[in-house]
């Protein structure tokens, strides 16, 4: 058993226990809080894999923005002391018999493939060359989706702040 | 001889109809009238000059029958074609005279009758229709066009005999008639059916050349003990029977006359009623050959009809209702003619029928127009309550006598000359139908001078006002068929119509003509001594003969048997079955399927439930299912 | 470093997919439609960590995976705030944030 095998079954096991914690748990606030968790596994995850990058990101954006995001509505709406519903027969049933499927059927088509490891050298995935990679104009350059993503940024920015606000009556 | 302008003559009724319909509210009533006159003046001259024409052309000896205008309409097999045509021989051209005759005098008549009436515009449409029917009718080429028309007449005598739709009895008495003669046409489609199929064709010309294969190999197809043709035969001519009121479907011509007075003489005097014996004229070469049984059939249906129905004459009190049955024992005169007849030259029988239609058609409609005259100058159609008037009306009482004359068979008047003719016929065919005929001839004699002598001879009854001459616009079409019915019967007929277009040789029979003459002034003198002045002997006469008197004055009682046989047999036992059937059965399979599809809308339509999870779990499940489905099962 | 000799690809893909129908679930099943958009963005994870893991396996040498990654975390970003103004408009709106009480639009 070497180090990254151990790192990796630890952080998995997190991810999938706070995972299914989250869903079933029956106060909201501790459901957003295992969400938590599971993005800041996930996070170690990908620094496991050598995209510092990007696991920064996902700290920055996911566990610093969304999470709190969340828990901004959760305020908002007024649900902390009360424990939630559990769910009903029906929906457990249905929802559980569809995961399993879908598990069962994903996995199985999945893992019948072999894939077969690249021998490739490996890129660096240092500031200069995400960077580089990121405003490149060629085949295989990310300046247009960048571009593009900017612009969604914006209209979400724009639809949240008139969907949400108080209507002048 | 191109004779293709007789097209005019069907064309120009159903425009006259088309226009009179659609545009007679926006007219003043008197120009519709007067457009149907002209319109029916211009077919009538046109019709003259056809006849004038074609009887002036003979090819040979005899007469030939000549297609003026043929229009393909349906095509069933190579010779099975229904067309729309007009045939022109001796028959029909004798019966476009007569038929554009008789109603342009209808017409004028009209003018003057129908003045102030409301649905005036209305009467002159349904006029011009029946006159376009009934010309097609006998203008038709094939046995089919002809039931085509055949239907067309018995909706316009349907209209007019419901012209005065607000009175009950006159809706009854239209539904009768379109009824019976409805009913009497199943027959007549079953026989040209059966007909068609076994000879194979529709057309006249080829049913009844001589040389066909119609008459030289009649199919040998038995059914129930009878010639298959003579079943066609005689389901053709009942028919036939229900169009000219033969026994039993006699029916409805005497409540027909709850029409306009004008509507009788034309419809149920002269053209309409006398279809029946037209189509066993055209059929006649069939009939002659192939099955002269029913023949013997239609002879004895006619004599019985014409005695049963001159019996009932006697004792009506109602003038059109005697004028009714009077009609329905001539028309029993022509077909007996027709029935005792043999071809060629035994065909002394088909031309005396015709003979005595086209004189019939003159004085029958001479006798309802001056009972119109007479009604509309008294308003009331009951012979008690007029009398008298041959001081008031003097045209109308002369044209009248002239009529009934003739009608007697009183030498040198036409009706003589075409009675004779018939009775000469029946003389050589079958000594008992003569005799019949000869005794009815004397009951016809008595009845139509009982009306004579009852309406201008008799006591002068309490008139509300003197009762006037009628307008000339009435008195005019009076006259005309006066001069007609006096010199109509010397035409050569002989030598015109006759069964294969040959003249045939007659000659004078006084061994006949004397005992029929005889007979007719007994009757009239017995009308005279019993009804030319007021006395008791009718009432003493009456009452001794109570039994038949009652029965014969209610008509034999043949309304109320059909009465029971259609209310408590046919309704109960066949129409509230079929109802019920129709009801619950029919109605309840599609109630049933409607109302599944709306269980199961309901059902389905809860599917939308408004809940996002539901649509989430839906679409999910639904592509797992597709993937599963797709992989694993391919 | 390099993971291929340690942790083989078939394990990463299964976490995923554990992942992403646990993820699925937690829709499905949460009456609460805050708790249900936690569940969206735990699908939305899994799926990223499909990407990165095929990009670090099979195609070292490119950066494909790594930025698709990156745009999935900007939409899914974007997506979140919106549905946070959203049910923030419910809540004005229906005064409850229960998926089941917002069933306007049924037959």
């Amino acid at each position: 058993m070497t180090g990254p095998k151990i790192i990796f079954f630890i952080l998995a096991a997190a991810i999938v226990v706070f995972s299914i914690l989250s869903i079933f748990s029956r106060r909201i606030l501790r459901a957003a809080i295992y969400l938590l968790f599971v993005l800041v596994a996930m996070a170690g995850l990908y620094y496991m894999m050598n995209f510092q990058f990007l696991a920064a990101v996902q700290l920055m954006l996911y566990a610093g923005g969304i999470v709190v995001l969340i828990i901004f509505s959760i305020l908002l709406t007024s649900q902390i002391d009360s424990k939630l519903q559990a769910p009903s027969g029906s929906h457990l049933l249905a929802g559980g018999l569809t995961a399993i499927a879908g598990i069962a059927l994903s996995a199985s088509t999945i893992l019948e493939f072999t894939f077969k490891p690249s021998t490739e050298t490996a890129v660096g995935t240092d500031m200069r060359t995400i960077g580089l990679q990121l405003m490149d104009t060629g085949v295989h350059g990310y300046a247009l989706p960048f571009e593009v993503i900017s612009v969604l940024l914006l209209a979400a920015l724009v639809g949240s702040i008139f969907i949400a606000q108080k209507k002048k009556v | 001889m191109n004779y293709s302008y007789t097209i005019l003559i069907l064309l120009l009724p159903i425009l006259m109809f088309l226009f009179i319909g659609l545009m007679g509210d926006k007219m003043k009533p008197q120009l519709s009238g007067l457009l149907g006159t002209s319109g029916l003046l211009v077919i009538t001259l046109l019709s003259y000059f056809t006849a004038f024409n074609y009887f002036g052309h003979r090819v040979g000896e005899s007469f030939q029958a000549i297609e003026a205008f043929q229009l393909l309409w349906l095509q069933f097999t190579d010779t099975l074609i229904i067309h729309i045509g007009i045939l022109l021989d001796p028959l029909s051209v004798m019966m476009l005279v007569v038929i554009t005759t008789v109603s342009l005098m209808v017409h004028i008549y009209s003018l003057g009758y129908m003045k102030g009436e409301k649905g005036f515009a209305r009467y002159y449409a349904f006029l011009s229709l029946f006159t376009f029917s009934m010309l097609g009718l006998v203008l038709a080429t094939n046995i089919f066009q002809m039931y085509i028309f055949w239907e067309l007449v018995g909706v316009s005598s349907y209209l007019l005999i419901g012209f005065y739709y607000e009175r009950p009895s006159a809706v009854a008495a239209a539904k009768k008639a379109f009824i019976v003669t409805r009913f009497a046409d199943l027959g007549f489609l079953l026989g040209i059916l059966i007909l068609s199929f076994y000879t194979n064709t529709f057309d006249f010309i080829a049913l009844t050349d001589l040389n066909g294969l119609a008459i030289t190999q009649p199919t040998t197809a038995v059914f129930m003990g009878l010639s298959v043709t003579t079943w066609a035969m005689l389901l053709i001519f009942m028919g036939g029977a229900g169009k000219s009121a033969m026994f039993p479907l006699h029916i409805w011509l005497p409540d027909a006359m709850e029409g306009p007075t004008p509507v009788s003489a034309l419809i149920h005097a002269a053209t309409m009623v006398v279809a029946g014996v037209y189509l066993v004229a055209r059929l006649f070469p069939l009939y002659s050959y192939t099955s002269p049984d029913s023949l013997e059939v239609i002879a004895y249906i006619g004599s019985f009809t014409s005695l049963f129905a001159a019996v009932i004459a006697c004792t009506q009190l109602d003038i059109k209702r005697v004028l009714a049955f009077s009609t329905l024992s001539q028309i029993g005169y022509m077909v007996v003619a027709l029935g005792v007849s043999g071809y060629g030259t035994e065909g002394l029988g088909y031309m005396a029928s015709l003979f005595h239609l086209f004189t019939h058609a003159f004085f029958k409609a001479l006798l309802f127009l001056g009972a119109g005259s007479v009604i509309h100058a008294v308003h009331s159609n009951l012979m008690t309550d007029m009398g008298g008037l041959k001081k008031y009306m003097p045209i109308t009482h002369i044209t009248f006598l002239i009529a009934c004359l003739t009608i007697a068979g009183i030498p040198p008047l036409s009706g003589f000359f075409s009675k004779d003719e018939i009775l000469v016929a029946a003389f050589e065919h079958n000594k008992i139908i003569f005799a019949v005929q000869w005794l009815v001839a004397g009951i016809t004699a008595f009845y139509m001078f009982r009306l004579y002598f009852n309406i201008f001879w008799n006591h002068t009854p309490e008139y509300h006002h003197a009762p006037h001459e009628s307008p000339a616009t009435m008195t005019i079409p009076l006259i005309f068929l006066a001069v007609a019915s006096v010199f109509s019967g010397f035409v050569p007929f002989h030598d015109l119509v006759t069964s294969d277009g040959n003249p045939l040789h007659t000659e004078f029979h006084w061994m006949i003509a004397g005992p029929s003459i005889l007979i007719a002034v007994v009757g009239i003198s017995v009308a005279y001594v019993l009804y030319a002045k007021k006395n008791s002997k009718p009432e003493a006469i009456a009452t001794s003969l109570k039994g038949i008197y009652t029965m014969a004055y209610h008509k034999f009682y043949i309304d109320e048997i059909y009465l029971f046989i259609t209310h408590k047999v046919i309704f109960n036992f066949i129409s509230r079955p079929i109802a019920w059937f129709d009801r619950h059965i029919v109605d309840g399979t599609m109630n049933l399927i409607g109302n599944t599809t709306v269980y199961f809308s309901g059902a389905i339509k809860k599917m939308q439930s408004g809940h996002v999870q539901w649509y989430i779990w839906y679409f999910t499940s639904g592509v797992l299912l597709l993937v599963f489905l797709v992989m694993y099962l391919n | 470093m390099n993971l291929q000799a340690e942790i083989p690809l078939d394990y990463m893909i299964v976490l995923s997919t554990i992942v992403f129908f646990v993820g699925l679930m937690g829709v499905l099943i949460r009456r609460n439609l805050i708790t249900m958009l936690m569940g969206i963005e735990l699908m939305l994870n899994a799926v990223n960590i499909n990407f990165v893991a095929f990009n670090h396996y099979l195609f070292p040498n490119r950066l494909e995976g790594h930025f698709f990654a990156l745009i999935v975390m900007a939409i899914a970003a974007a997506e979140a705030a919106i549905a946070i103004a959203l049910i923030i408009n419910i809540y004005r709106q229906f005064n409850t944030v229960s998926v089941d009480d917002v069933d306007e639009l049924k037959f």
